[in-house]
């Protein structure tokens, strides 16, 4: 695997907008006075004249997008992911989801690892509510290729679209040389026949790892990318359920509504037996410190992920 | 304005009118009081100022229209069918299973209608994304948007007339039918949002008042939200909510119920006796 920078996503998503802007002239950005934090201002350097920030006012930010999008314009609109899915869900819903608009939000600081910012700041129910919105398509990369790649099939796909990206930045898994990505196809990183881990955003390199830690211990552990949690790719979900019979899934967000739970019910109405075990924020609010010790202490890592699979 | 021009405009206001009965009437549901109060904000927007083309509704270059007051949709369903964008017999199916008249308007299903709104105080915003994105593409069409007076007492809308004024939206005009009533009752007792136009001056706006009955004062207006460059033109216009049935004029109780079998056949005596009178001049 060629040499691959360890950035976070958001930063990613910012060289990403940048690359889409010089290559399309219908793509506009808008922010809500979250541009160095989001990393549109790296696109915002490059075309400052399509480049819009609505200030402080998420709700307002995501109906002038829809209304930009409504004539023919290809809007990203971004904040946190607290503000975007949360503050605006009731604009993203009647005036991007309802009329099925062309909009891009580009949510960064998703999940516990924003850190030290503490629980206001910490949005671990931004799937579940996107999810909920017939039509949005809910994605969260896992690095710097996959944030690329995934900007850029956003931008062709003809509809709404939610992405998740991180503050923090963690372990790159994929190959710069050798990926394709595809709105709504998991990606399938170790094959294995015990047990499945399904994972997303932060929690893929951690899953990996995890693979890596059972494979010591014995344990033939499939590893997939599920970086599209709606539409999900129940195929891959129950080929896993099929080959394993047990299904760990990870992923930075409550254990309410993600990606754990779309993995349940795709498994449940199958009828295959299978067993599925979620690992994500529990049902309960974050607190502040350091990224990398939060997820420890919630359970987002390959350890944990590990000892989970491991028979007790 | 001739006098044919404007006894055109009359009539087309009181077709409006009956569309906002029959609909509300036939779906035994829907607003009919804030539908007639800008009836004929309706009929000058769709007969006279906007450029659109019933035939050609998708149009990239034309006129938005966006109902932010989205409640009033048979007001602007009569108003679109009456201009020949689909039959004007469809306004019965208003709120019907398997309709396309929605309750509130739909972009994706009714011709003519350019964003979906219904939930208040997002379709200013939308409306400012249509002019910030028109510039943008060098467009030279406008774009218009009318709200409630009750329905600025949502926080987005002031977002939203902030971003106007921030980006200089002089292809944008923001109307407001100020007929004074909500919901729950005035205005002035359920939250008052007076007084609007200074508030609105207050904001950046260049801002105009009106008689929302009077063509002559639109015709007036509209030129001059026209020529005004730099910043956004607002105007508000007073209006009489229920205006041209008499028992609904200025009565809370019909901001959103429909009129049974005898009111709906008093509505309409009324409306056609105007109409009658119109034409025989």
């Amino acid at each position: 695997m060629a040499d691959v920078k360890k950035i976070a996503t958001r930063e990613s998503y910012g060289n990403a907008l940048k690359e889409l802007g010089a290559a399309h002239e219908d793509v506009i950005v808008f922010d809500a006075d979250l541009s160095n934090a989001t990393k549109t201002n790296t696109f915002q350097k490059a075309y400052p004249d399509r480049h819009f920030n609505c200030g402080i006012a998420e709700g307002n930010m995501m109906a002038v997008a829809a209304g930009a999008a409504s004539m023919g314009l290809v809007p990203f609109a971004s904040s946190f992911a607290m503000f975007a899915a949360g503050r605006a869900f009731e604009q993203v819903r009647n005036s991007i989801g309802y009329p099925h608009l062309n909009v891009k939000i580009g949510a960064t600081h998703g999940g516990i690892s924003v850190g030290e910012d503490g629980a206001s700041h910490q949005c671990c129910e931004d799937f579940a509510l996107m999810r909920s919105i017939p039509g949005m398509v809910v994605m969260s990369p896992a690095d710097d290729v996959e944030t690329r790649a995934m900007v850029k099939a956003a931008y062709e796909y003809k509809g709404p679209v939610y992405m998740r990206f991180s503050r923090f930045g963690m372990d790159a898994v994929h190959d710069p040389d050798n990926y394709t990505f595809e709105i709504g196809k998991g990606e399938v990183l170790r094959e294995g026949t015990d047990v499945a881990i399904i994972a997303n955003g932060l929690l893929v390199p951690e899953a990996v790892k995890a693979g890596q830690m059972l494979a010591e211990e014995g344990i033939s552990a499939m590893v997939i990318d599920m970086a599209t949690v709606k539409p999900l790719d129940e195929e891959l979900v129950l080929r896993a359920a099929k080959t394993c019979g047990k299904i760990v899934t990870a992923e930075e967000h409550s254990i309410i509504g993600g990606l754990g739970e779309a993995v349940c019910a795709t498994v449940a109405e199958s009828g295959i037996p299978c067993k599925v075990k979620r690992i994500g924020v529990n049902d309960e609010f974050g607190h502040s410190g350091p990224a990398a010790a939060l997820l420890k202490q919630f359970g987002l890592s390959a350890e944990h992920i590990a000892k989970v699979v491991l028979p007790a | 304005m001739t006098a044919n021009e404007k006894k055109q405009l009359q009539i087309a206001a009181c077709k409006v009118r009956m569309g906002v009965v029959e609909g509300t009437h036939a779906a035994k549901a829907g607003h009919p009081g804030g539908s007639l109060s800008a009836a004929d904000m309706f009929a000058y927007l769709y007969f006279k100022e906007l450029n659109i083309d019933p035939a050609d509704p998708k149009n990239p270059d034309r006129d938005r229209f966006v109902l932010s007051k989205g409640h009033t949709a048979p007001g602007l369903y009569a108003a679109l069918a009456n201009r020949g964008f689909f039959p004007v017999e469809d306004l019965k199916t208003l709120r019907q299973i398997g309709s396309y008249l929605q309750g509130h308007p739909n972009m994706n299903t009714v011709p003519g209608v350019d964003m979906s709104t219904g939930s208040l105080g997002q379709g200013i915003s939308a409306a400012c994304g249509m002019a910030l994105a028109a510039r943008h593409m060098g467009k030279t069409c406008r774009v218009y948007t009318l709200l409630g007076d009750g329905e600025i007492e949502e926080g987005e809308v002031w977002e939203a007339l902030m971003f106007a004024h921030h980006y200089k939206l002089d292809n944008l005009c923001v109307i407001i039918d100020n007929n004074g009533l909500q919901i729950d009752g005035p205005v002035t007792e359920v939250m008052n949002s007076y007084p609007i136009p200074d508030k609105l001056v207050a904001f950046g706006f260049e801002v105009a008042e009106i008689d929302g009955h009077d063509f002559d004062q639109m015709e007036a207006v509209f030129a001059k939200a026209k020529e005004t460059k730099g910043v956004p033109f607002a105007i508000v216009m007073h209006t009489t909510k229920g205006k041209g049935v008499s028992y609904m004029e200025n009565q809370v109780g019909w901001h959103g119920k429909a009129p049974n079998d005898a009111e709906y056949e008093q509505a309409m005596g009324e409306l056609n006796a105007q109409l009658a009178g119109l034409e025989a001049e």
